[in-house]
């Protein structure tokens, strides 16, 4: 004897499939999303900058007497500091000549290591491994690129060759360290490569006061680089701008390719979104994480020459300066992608191109770059924080967009 | 304490899985909740245990509506969950997980008062007489006791009713007799339970009140005297007949060799122990056994994934030991993963890429080490016409396909190489009736032309189903390779650890196993 | 449980493989120092060790010990200590956990006599720990701050700005109130704040952690290079010239000789950090809100099942570990420095580095930092006497270390489970 009762027999669950409006899809592209994050940063600074500015202090004083005094003030310091970035970076509509166009050279210039580096980041980033050493193979290359061009004699052509081709494999192997640790041992590969930032820098310190790279004076500077080892100017003496800004674009389209189209970044791809996935594909993803770290550390490294070979033609400890950690926000902002890092590492080739004449002729620190940069990457990262801070989101949603839905 | 629930909603974006679903738990009684993978039984526990927030409806204890912010809230009403995955922290021990949340403490420093943790967790086990020792690592523990402490965890805290959510998932049949008495146990004195499961025979042996869901809305109620293939039909929508159409074997020679295998994990626990056995062409040979017995790393051991201690594993002759996962797969080995979402598939990337996950490198998708993406395209067009895949574009992500779907990709792909022998472990887990034939049938199919197969299962029916012998897997070992018709009830005490001679003997005592009889409907 | 196992067969049991990484490890060091620090050294030198200062109230002479023998019978030790632990693996027997730590003193103090064989200067042996003291109690504060976070599975990289902002913050107050133990207690809030922006990148929106961590170090950087620049630099009198945290001599304990003037005759903020890792010792392991910590970190379902709000106790723990971090920027300046630019260094990198070879436990990390501590001081103290090893070698040391640790060399290490991972229902 049985008691079963049939209650309604139902179908398939049902689906609340929306439509995203027009407008919606322009609220959630990642294009508007990363202006809005430029804008916000920059506003942001804007209040270090107005606050830091004495005649902004004085007016602060008396704010509630004469407010105007007290935002005219602020405008002003706010206004020149900006105006100065942009004649540093993009076009000087106050010089003359062709020196009106330096500037966006100069941007070009300061790019070149970024983008390399930030590439090298990409790959790796994309294949899961958050190599945070780039500053390390960056130091390493430049060294090792230094090194070819002060204790070699070659012919033009032969000598830029062998100085970055001794730079990527400086950087390869430096890198590869991190990766051959994590395939054997399991090692982070974001603790090693930090280890490994602060040991290359002691590494480097040490070369450059008592052995290969030493001048023989008592400064840690190195010998200049021969001529044959530079990277041929691309538009005259009175530019900056090198041949490697068009390497440098080539090997973007050489990640692409790699990345994309090729069977060996079908691996690295693999490994990056799901290692166990592509171990069961017969993928060796151990051997991966040392080719991705080669990789990587070979593009930190020519960054690495392509800033004493192509701007500074000679090394010192700091000649790497930020470049390494400059490429992880430029690689994020990037969004991994090859297009994306070379965009980005212009928009901060322009703020490191700038920043100089901003100190200058406005007074406002270089440093306030660095409060840019990071403010962009913050919200880059966090694109739901930019749309609760963005105006346009804010007025939008008035108008019955909802900004949780979707994450770019 | 009564519990109620009246037209509980919960929707995830547009899957709705929970429709407005009633339900009454009554005092002092074992309920069913029977129901196939993903019918949304879990989500309407989770939901009355307050770690989802209903989207509609309410619950009502003793006829008073209440609302849960959380497990606490939860918990402070007298509702104790186990959940299906163990919620203990493996590094603490018995009794700090016991207490996590409501420890006994002492001091200005709030410090933990451990004798006192200690003696709850005796005090507990004493009465049900469990054997769980208060200072041992969790972690250490087999995943019995470790079930067994989630009920001292839930009752420690006086729970009422207790939902046991899949709780003889992990346990071999022995074990899951002593849970149904201990579930006995609970009901004398006095707790409610919800016992959420998709095993008819638990359900018959056990409830008292059976409610069947099936795509989220209780689809009908029934006694513990209906019959198996009247909840069956229930569960899954139609009439169900899980026999799979299938010709006697036509096994030819054995060319699938495994010899002394054995495979010691670095802790010193051996996984695979001295494992034999051989496949022959044109035969299906089904590994059984309770989950956690070895079949997952033999599995994984055949395909290069770990590392063997001893042994040898030989197909067509070749040694497969110590060659490389790439290798193994170019000799003609064909594995499906027993997970495929996490092992199987790339989730990120297309259904294009996924259908050449382990061929990207071989021509005609690459030439010199550069992809053609046409080729992969087209590939993909033919593949998921062939398996009846069922998708807008095969550039689109394959996350965005059923799970059914995801299945049939990993088969497509596995079976366009020629193969000299095909692994598939739990083909079939989670998948819909639909697809669970299809796969079947390809697998089927694989066997009738003269491939060796091994399928790795879990589930007794699909080993019933599928398999032309069965070998079961107990701690590591091949405890017997018996016949196709071999008896539940055999096979169960097997994969208990009996030998087969022992298990033909003992065969008939056991409440859950003796009925040989019954119709595949376990899903 | 059933009883019911069958043994099948009779084939000879199959062992598992020893593992002689770890004698092999410490035979090699042993040697290395028998050879290197003991036998090269020539037969002659003497090595000058100095134990006091003239203002200690007990003094002891300056005295000499023969170098190479003294270098040759400690490292004879340690390759003891290398055969015993040898002995024990090849029996499946676990060695105790104290041999690493003795051995390593063993072979660190070969070394020392080796660096300073023959050296006409005698090693200055309670500068050299009092200077390991102050290197290590930022990087001790550091840590606690990794600890507190990572214990609660939040992964914190941003201790370097923590340590910032903090001794940013403790020298303009101190500066401006003209008080020292003013800028003591503001410092933790600086650190608090780079803390709570973590977490709420992390919590709130769900950013990778350790991408977080990374630009957060940036624009603590930038914006404390920026105020210096501008701010600081305009007014060096009122807002950079902070006055020195006094030290504050523990009777008795004080006057024990050596050790008394190297751990109790020192400022407030390192009496502070003795409190702060034996409470956190107890309080980790053994109180509720550790206990509840730790269960957040390793298994958060599981925590939230039980009804402990995961996120909320991440929040609280990583703006502790913020303001803990940030009392640790603050020790950085108690000798009254001003503020530079980049004044950390990268003391914030080696702090998470002695965390994790602290294996996430207060003990172990108080060790860890005493260590690299230590390498620091001696890098200074040889870099004044003279030593046969270039300075840069020694700062890489803790570097190296930590690599070796994480390798898997030193021992397993194993981070909370849920580190870095953020919580969804």
């Amino acid at each position: 004897m049985t008691t079963t009762t049939e209650t309604a027999g139902h179908s398939a669950p049902v689906h609340h499939e929306e439509r995203k409006s027009v407008l919606a899809q322009i609220l959630d592209s990642s294009w508007l999303t990363i202006t809005a994050a430029i804008v916000i940063a920059l506003l942001l600074s804007s209040v270090l900058i107005a606050a830091a500015n004495a005649d902004v202090q004085k007016a602060s004083t008396y704010i509630f007497a004469r407010p105007g005094d007290f935002f005219g003030a602020a405008w002003d310091s706010i206004s020149s500091a900006y105006s100065a970035l942009f004649r540093g970076s993009i076009f000087d509509y106050q010089a003359s000549g062709a020196r009106r166009i330096r500037p966006i050279t100069e941007t070009m210039t300061s790019s070149v290591p970024l983008i390399f580096a930030g590439l090298g980041l990409a790959v790796g980033f994309r294949s899961g491994l958050f190599n945070i050493g780039a500053q390390g193979q960056v130091l390493l290359g430049a060294a090792a690129g230094t090194w070819v061009g002060i204790t070699f004699s070659m012919p033009v052509g032969v000598h830029l060759v062998a100085a970055c081709l001794g730079a990527a494999i400086a950087g390869a192997l430096w890198a590869g360290i991190a990766g051959f640790l994590k395939a054997r041992t399991g090692a982070n590969e974001v603790i090693v490569t930090i280890m490994l930032n602060s040991i290359s820098f002691y590494l480097i310190s040490y070369l450059l006061t008592t052995s290969l790279l030493r001048q023989g004076g008592s400064r840690p500077i190195s010998p200049a680089v021969a001529a044959n080892a530079t990277f041929p100017l691309l538009l005259g003496s009175s530019f900056r701008l090198h041949l490697g800004f068009i390497v440098a674009l080539l090997a973007a389209v050489g990640v692409w390719w790699l990345m994309e189209r090729s069977t060996l970044g079908f691996q690295f791809r693999a490994v990056g979104v799901n290692q166990r996935a592509a171990r069961t594909a017969g993928i060796k993803v151990n051997l991966v994480f040392v080719l991705v770290m080669l990789t990587a550390g070979g593009l930190a490294g020519l960054g690495g020459a392509a800033q004493v070979l192509g701007t500074d033609k000679t090394l010192q400890a700091g000649s790497a300066g930020s470049i390494g950690f400059d490429a992880i926000t430029v690689a994020l902002l990037g969004r991994s992608k090859p297009l994306g890092t070379v965009l980005a590492a212009l928009l901060f080739g322009a703020l490191r191109a700038g920043s100089p004449l901003m100190q200058t002729s406005a007074g406002t620190p270089i440093d306030i770059v660095l409060v840019i940069q990071a403010s962009i990457v913050l919200l880059i990262a966090a694109p739901v924080l930019v749309k609760e801070l963005s105006l346009v989101h804010r007025i939008a949603q008035l108008f019955g967009y909802r900004m949780k839905e979707a994450r770019a | 304490m009564k519990l109620e629930l009246r037209g509980i909603t919960k929707r995830f974006g547009p899957l709705v899985a929970n429709d407005s679903i009633d339900l009454t738990f009554e005092p002092g009684t074992i309920h069913a909740l029977l129901g196939e993978n993903g019918a949304g039984k879990s989500t309407l526990m989770n939901v009355l245990y307050g770690l989802y927030a209903p989207d509609g409806g309410e619950i009502l204890v003793d006829d008073v509506p209440v609302t849960f912010a959380g497990p606490g809230e939860a918990m402070a009403a007298g509702i104790g969950m186990v959940h299906q995955h163990f919620m203990l922290v493996p590094v603490f021990t018995v009794a700090e997980n016991v207490v996590l949340g409501h420890e006994p403490i002492h001091g200005a420093g709030r410090l933990i008062d451990l004798p006192k943790a200690r003696g709850l967790v005796k005090e507990i086990s004493e009465r049900f007489g469990f054997e769980v020792d208060p200072d041992e690592l969790v972690e250490n523990l087999p995943v019995g006791v470790q079930q067994r402490v989630e009920i001292i965890k839930a009752l420690s805290r006086d729970a009422k009713v207790l939902i046991l959510d899949e709780p003889t998932a992990v346990l071999t049949p022995q074990e899951t007799d002593e849970l149904i008495g201990i579930m006995r146990q609970l009901k004398d004195a006095g707790t409610s339970i919800v016992f959420i499961t998709h095993k008819l025979r638990e359900v018959q042996a056990v409830a008292d009140q059976i409610t069947v869901i099936r795509r989220g809305r209780v689809v009908g109620t029934a006694t513990p005297d209906a019959s198996a293939v009247e909840l069956a039909s229930l569960m899954v929508g139609r009439t169900v007949d899980l026999g799979v159409e299938k010709e006697p074997a036509q096994p030819q020679d054995a060319t699938f060799v495994v010899k002394d295998l054995t495979v010691i994990e670095p802790n010193g626990a051996r996984s695979l122990d001295a494992v034999s056995f051989d496949v022959h062409r044109g035969e299906i040979l089904a590994i059984a056994g309770v989950q956690g017995n070895g079949q997952s790393e033999l599995a994984e051991t055949i395909l290069g994934l770990r590392h063997a201690t001893a042994g040898s594993i030989r197909l067509d002759g070749t040694e497969l030991l110590g060659k490389s996962v790439g290798d193994v797969l170019s000799a003609g080995v064909g594995f499906v993963p027993e997970d495929r979402s996490t092992d199987g598939l790339i989730s990120s990337f297309s259904v294009a890429e996924n259908l050449i996950l382990d061929l990207y490198d071989k021509p005609p998708f690459a030439k010199a080490g550069s992809l053609s993406p046409r080729v992969v395209a087209e590939n993909a067009a033919v593949k998921t016409e062939e398996f009846d895949v069922r998708l807008t574009s095969v550039q689109d992500p394959i996350s965005t396909l059923s799970g059914g779907n995801q299945q049939k990709v990993v088969l497509a792909r596995e079976m366009s190489r020629e193969l000299r022998l095909l692994v598939a472990s739990q083909p079939t887990r989670g998948l819909d009736v639909g697809s669970i034939e299809f796969v079947h049938k390809r697998i089927v199919a694989e066997r009738d032309s003269g491939t060796p197969v091994i399928i790795v299962s879990t589930e007794l029916d699909e080993v019933l189903a599928l398999a032309d012998r069965i070998a079961v897997m107990y701690r590591g070992r091949i405890i017997g390779i018996v016949p196709a018709d071999t008896s539940r009830a055999v096979l169960g005490l097997m994969m208990a650890g009996s030998t087969h001679e022992d298990a033909l003997r003992d065969a008939g005592d056991h409440p859950t196993q003796n009925d040989a009889e019954m119709p595949e409907a376990e899903l | 449980m059933s009883a019911v196992t069958a043994e099948v067969g009779t084939l000879p049991r199959v062992e598992a493989r020893i593992a002689w990484r770890n004698p092999a490890i410490y035979g090699a060091l042993g040697l290395l120092s028998l050879l290197v620090f003991g036998v090269l050294t020539p037969g002659e030198d003497r090595t000058r060790i100095q134990v006091s200062s003239a203002t200690d109230v007990f003094t002891i002479d300056t005295f000499a010990v023969p170098s190479r023998l003294t270098a040759v019978l400690l490292s004879l030790v340690a390759l003891g200590l290398a055969g015993w632990v040898a002995w024990n693996t090849a029996n499946r027997k676990r060695n105790a956990a104290w041999i690493p730590a003795v051995f390593g003193a063993l072979v660190l103090t070969a070394f020392l006599i080796w660096v300073m064989a023959g050296n006409s200067n005698a090693l200055p042996l309670t500068v050299l720990l009092a200077g390991a003291l102050t290197a290590a109690v930022p990087l001790a504060f550091g840590a606690m701050a990794g600890l507190l976070c990572e214990r609660s599975g939040i992964i914190n990289i941003a201790i370097e700005g923590q340590l910032l902002a903090g001794a940013f913050l403790a020298v303009v107050v101190a500066s401006t109130t003209g008080n020292a133990y003013a800028g003591m207690i503001a410092a933790p809030l600086a650190g608090a704040l780079v803390g709570w922006i973590l977490v709420m990148f992390a919590v709130r929106y769900k950013i990778d952690q350790i991408i977080v961590g990374v630009v957060l170090n940036v624009l603590v950087i930038g914006v404390t290079n920026y105020l210096f620049s501008t701010v600081l630099t305009q007014n060096p009198q009122t807002l950079n010239s902070p006055p020195r945290l006094p030290t504050l001599a523990i009777p008795v304990l004080g006057d024990i000789p050596v050790i008394g003037p190297v751990l109790f005759q020192q400022s407030a903020v390192i009496y502070l950090m003795y409190v702060l890792v034996a409470v956190l010792q107890v309080m980790v392991f053994r109180s509720r809100w550790g206990l509840r910590m730790r269960s957040v970190g390793e298994h958060p379902k599981a925590a939230d099942t039980v009804g402990i709000n995961v996120n909320r106790t991440r929040i609280r723990n990583t703006v502790l570990g913020g303001a803990v971090a940030g009392l640790g920027g603050s020790a950085l300046v108690a000798a009254g420095l001003a503020f530079t630019k980049e004044l950390t260094s990268g003391k914030g990198y080696i702090a998470l580095a002695a965390m994790i070879l602290g294996r996430w436990s207060p003990k172990g990390a108080l060790a860890a930092a005493l260590l690299f501590g230590f390498a620091d001081s001696l890098r200074r103290v040889l870099g004044n006497l003279g030593s046969p090893i270039p300075s840069e070698f020694l700062a890489m040391l803790p570097y190296l270390a930590t690599i070796f640790a994480v390798a898997g060399l030193v021992g397993r290490v194993r981070a909370p489970a849920a580190e870095g991972k953020p919580y969804e229902k």
